[in-house]
């Protein structure tokens, strides 16, 4: 299309640019048209980017080890080697050390990629049950999906170290289930910083929260506000995203209207540019030629002076909205879907209403009932982020059995573990060791493989950073736990935890954070 | 108003008809298991022999009397059978629905002495089908709220009536102290809670004393009802032990102080700062229920919770119980008490915080809690160390009956189970 229009421009100034003795001219530079700029929500892959500050890295190599790989494999005894913040080898038996590394003795020790919890509120809905702490939930109106809690996580959350503790590198803080679309959530690696820019997991996307059923329902119904019921939740959602469909076309229609008016003022001004260059150019010829041939033709003409084009006024773009461009990033992969759900037909309801306006659902989170419908949602590819036990707490959760996990997984969905509890996820590794078991129990093979992959891989994946993280392999960020016994038994504590091959915990070591400073025992 | 009459018409005619009653207890013999008395003692390859709905022997080498069922132990692991002392097994159906829940007096009255949890139990709850099969076959039964919560109860998780399944009711009277404590009464801290707890028990001792005077109308006003004061007699008189629920170490110490007060038979619950007093409450023999899993500053009221704090008590020789302070998840008390040993409780002092030591907290020590001749026969043989997650309850016995395991969710996970590719949405 731009070709085509420059073709255009250049056979209109041939026509004008006369013919006989006249030198040939250089052809004018046509004025491209100018790239517009991206759409918001294109320019904004994350709110947290660029602010990474990763601590020094270690070089450090564990022999001896039973590698929990998370990619489907263990390894007996093996070694692991890290250096400059990623796993440089993995192997069987012990493999050379790079100068000046740390060499531990994992005799007897388990190593794991670090946990992953998809579902934490940790920062946002802190440790420390204090009211002003309170930062999870914008309920001011249903659908908040301006907000993102990357500008409310508290990074002295005592909770943290806990969960650094237990074994996990990686969260995604999410806002809490009040709100049908509860707004933006981040991915930060669990090293220390005194601001969640400087834990943002680079280059991990942003997450969207949604909500189906109960919570947001109860929030707003008991005021009589919208939504009251399941229908209000659908229905504001649908509009919520019928309004992203609008401005994305609004942007689409911006787009292609400034871009037309860019390349009509272009023309107009390389027609008059090209015009003025060839009444220079002959004004010389005929000076030089002592007015030969049209030249007197010419120099009448050139008595009127040539007119320079007004530039058109740009077209304004559309109003900034961040929490529907938030939702046009959604619809448009750049951000991923996470959404509350505990029914069966909570779930089915929101593919449905993700088919019809345009998004995809990356993983449904509690999704207790799950197992009811684990033919379907393996079929359509979205992942569960579920619990080990919890159910009953409210009649969503009342047909919440132990053997989800293991159901879903054997489906060939991606189960995940999730804690949605500073206590949890403090031991997201018997959380997965517990829904292993009760698969077993209920007859389904299962290995300790697949449970690893739970609360490391699958989350990874979830999150969107499976490239990064989530696993034992060469090239993976140095995430790494080092267990004193297999991580599926309840006697299993982490010795040393590294997060992008930083040494962040070790077991015994100080506490970190500043409101438990002077508490030392 | 017609259907209530009939509905009443329905209750008196079931009442009439009382069921005839169980036919008595199997013989049971369980043999070739690692025996946990619940004492500390370990026998290996031991034999529980269970007649009446009581242990009759427990020992090496026994032989299983003729006709009993023999359980095939071998290669298992036998305890008593656990007990979770806080939940509200019973009383909740579903936290969030309010109809299904029978744990608290409600209103604003702060003192609920009178409030009996045996009165709201709930026999069917699909909750305790749930709990019993993971090995709890006893729950203290927990009302919550206020400052003086009310009376809990003795549940063996088997039973179809609350007058069977309650094996002790009143249990305990349970108060409330801490930043909470008075809430929604016009404010008021822990001052204010302990300050109301004091005027509560001084009121009830009047009232024992003078209680024919206050029939008549010639006492002074009482803080508290009739009920209210005639709960707290039971503490006063030691009947029933009190148990403080309170987090903080001065509070516990305050709580200790009203124990002495009052002549208590006092119970710590909660006591995530309990590590900092340990001596205090070793030396008033005060056994504290702690929630192990409770291990950072969750409130301004357990600034100092750490994950040894069971481990220090006991090193200190206070007697410590593990409870949940679930009810849902109930079920989860082995893997708290797995967790206390992970942060140093001695296995022993584990176990036996989840089967002895609640028993004789409650002064039912002589009925529950070990494998002992004459105890209640609540026994659960185990597929490996109980407190390992991967292991599982094999048989569960309550009063010398194999219960059943399924559930409602059992229930759902074989119809679904059945179902490999799940529901299709019809496409």
């Amino acid at each position: 299309m731009r070709t085509d229009r420059l073709v255009l421009v250049a056979g209109l100034l041939a026509a004008c640019s006369g013919t006989g003795p006249v030198p040939s001219i250089n052809g004018p530079k046509a004025a491209l048209p100018v790239p517009l700029s991206a759409a918001p929500w294109e320019a904004r892959l994350s709110v947290a980017e660029g602010y990474e500050a990763p601590a020094a890295a270690s070089k450090v190599v564990i022999r001896g080890a039973t590698l929990l790989l998370a990619t489907g494999k263990t390894i007996a005894r093996g070694t692991i080697v890290l250096d400059r913040g990623k796993i440089i080898a993995v192997g069987e038996g012990d493999l050379p050390a790079p100068d000046g590394a740390q060499v531990i003795d994992g005799s007897g020790k388990f190593v794991t990629p670090g946990i992953i919890d998809t579902h934490s509120h940790l920062g946002v809905y802190p440790m420390i049950g204090a009211a002003a702490h309170l930062d999870g939930n914008e309920m001011t109106e249903p659908v908040t999906a301006h907000v993102q809690t990357v500008d409310a996580f508290w990074p002295q959350d005592p909770g943290i170290e806990r969960a650094v503790a237990g074994g996990v590198t990686a969260i995604q803080v999410l806002p809490g289930s009040g709100n049908l679309v509860g707004g933006r959530a981040t991915t930060l690696k669990l090293r220390r910083g005194l601001s969640p820019r400087e834990m943002h997991f680079a280059g991990a996307p942003d997450g969207l929260k949604m909500a189906c059923g109960e919570n947001p329902k109860r929030v707003y119904g008991r005021d009589k506000r919208s939504p009251m019921t399941r229908m209000g939740n659908l229905a504001l959602q649908r509009a919520a995203f019928l309004k992203a469909q609008k401005l994305r076309r609004d942007w689409a229609r911006w787009r292609d209207a400034e871009t037309h008016r860019q390349a009509a003022s272009g023309r107009k001004r390389a027609l008059f540019e090209a015009k003025q260059g060839e009444r220079t150019r002959r004004q010389a010829w005929c000076d030089e030629h002592h007015d030969a041939g049209p030249c007197g033709k010419w120099r009448a003409e050139w008595t009127l002076p040539l007119e320079e084009p007004d530039p058109s006024e740009p077209i304004a773009p559309p109003d900034r909205d961040p929490g529907t461009e938030t939702l046009v990033a959604a619809m448009e992969g750049r951000v991923l879907v996470h959404v509350h759900c505990y029914r069966a037909d909570d779930m089915l309801a929101m593919v449905a209403l993700a088919d019809e306006v345009g998004f995809k659902v990356r993983s449904f989170h509690h999704a207790l009932e799950a197992y009811k419908i684990r033919g379907e949602l393996a079929r359509r590819g979205i992942a569960a982020s579920t619990w080990a036990d919890w159910w009953g707490f409210k009649l969503e959760a009342w047909d919440g059995i132990q053997e989800n996990a293991a159901l879903i997984h054997e489906a060939g969905m991606r189960a995940i573990i999730h804690s949605d509890s500073d206590e949890g996820i403090q031991r997201l590794n018997q959380e997965a060791g517990k829904a292993l078991a009760s698969g077993r129990r209920g007859g389904i093979a299962l290995t300790e493989e697949d449970a690893i992959r739970w609360i490391t891989a699958n989350p990874a994946w979830a999150l969107g950073v499976d490239g990064r993280t989530g696993s034992l392999e060469v090239g993976k960020d140095a995430d790494v736990v080092l267990w004193n016994k297999s991580p599926f038994s309840v006697y299993a504590a982490a010795e040393k935890v590294w997060i992008d091959g930083a040494l962040t915990y070790s077991r015994g070591g100080p506490r970190w954070s500043d409101f438990e400073a002077g508490g030392e025992k | 108003m017609n259907r209530w009459i009939t509905l009443l018409a329905l209750v008196a005619g079931a009442a009439e008809a009382a069921p005839a009653p169980p036919p008595s207890p199997p013989w049971i013999a369980i043999v070739g298991a690692t025996v946990h008395t619940g004492t500390g003692e370990v026998i290996e390859g031991g034999v529980v022999v269970i007649q009446n709905g009581k242990i009759v022997k427990v020992g090496k080498g026994l032989t299983p009397p003729p006709g009993a069922e023999v359980i095939a132990a071998q290669g298992a692991v036998v305890t008593p059978g656990l007990t979770d002392p806080l939940t509200s097994l019973g009383l909740i159906e579903v936290e969030l629905e309010s109809t299904s829940r029978d744990d608290e007096q409600g209103g604003g009255d702060r003192i609920r002495a009178g409030f009996r949890a045996a009165d709201g139990y709930n026999p069917a709850s699909s909750v305790i089908a749930v709990t019993r099969a993971e090995g709890v076959t006893s729950a203290g039964v927990v009302p919550t709220g206020g400052l003086f919560s009310g009376q809990s109860a003795w549940a063996d998780l088997d039973g179809a009536t609350a007058a069977e399944a309650l094996a002790e009711a009143p249990l305990a009277l349970h108060i409330r102290l801490g930043a909470h404590a008075v809430e929604g009464q016009g404010g008021g801290g822990h001052g204010t809670a302990i300050l109301r707890v004091r005027e509560a028990f001084d009121d009830a001792r009047v009232f024992a004393r003078r209680r024919a005077d206050w029939e008549r109308n010639q006492t002074r006003a009482f803080a508290a009802s009739r009920l209210d004061l005639e709960a707290l007699n039971l503490a006063l008189d030691r009947t029933i032990v009190t148990v403080f629920h309170v987090s903080r170490a001065a509070d516990i110490l305050t709580a200790l102080a009203v124990a002495r007060e009052f002549k208590l038979r006092a119970v710590i619950a909660g006591g995530a700062e309990a590590w900092k007093v340990a001596s205090q409450l070793a030396s008033a023999k005060v056994p504290v229920i702690l929630f192990p899993l409770v291990n950072g500053p969750q409130s301004f009221d357990s600034l100092g919770a750490r994950d040894d704090n069971a481990a220090l008590l006991h090193a200190a020789g206070v007697a410590v119980a593990i409870s949940t302070n679930e009810t849902h998840n109930a079920r989860k008390l082995r893997q708290e008490a797995g967790n206390a040993v992970r942060a140093g409780l001695p296995y022993a002092a584990a176990l036996a915080a989840i089967t002895r030591v609640p028993a004789e907290a409650y002064g039912l020590g002589a009925r529950y809690g070990t494998l002992a001749p004459g105890r209640v026969a609540n026994v659960v043989v185990w597929s490996g160390d109980p407190l390992e997650i991967g292991s599982y309850a094999r048989a569960v016995i309550i009063r010398g009956r194999k219960v059943s395991t399924r559930s409602r969710q059992s229930a759902l996970f074989e119809r679904y189970r059945k179902a490999p590719t799940g529901a299709a949405t019809g496409r």
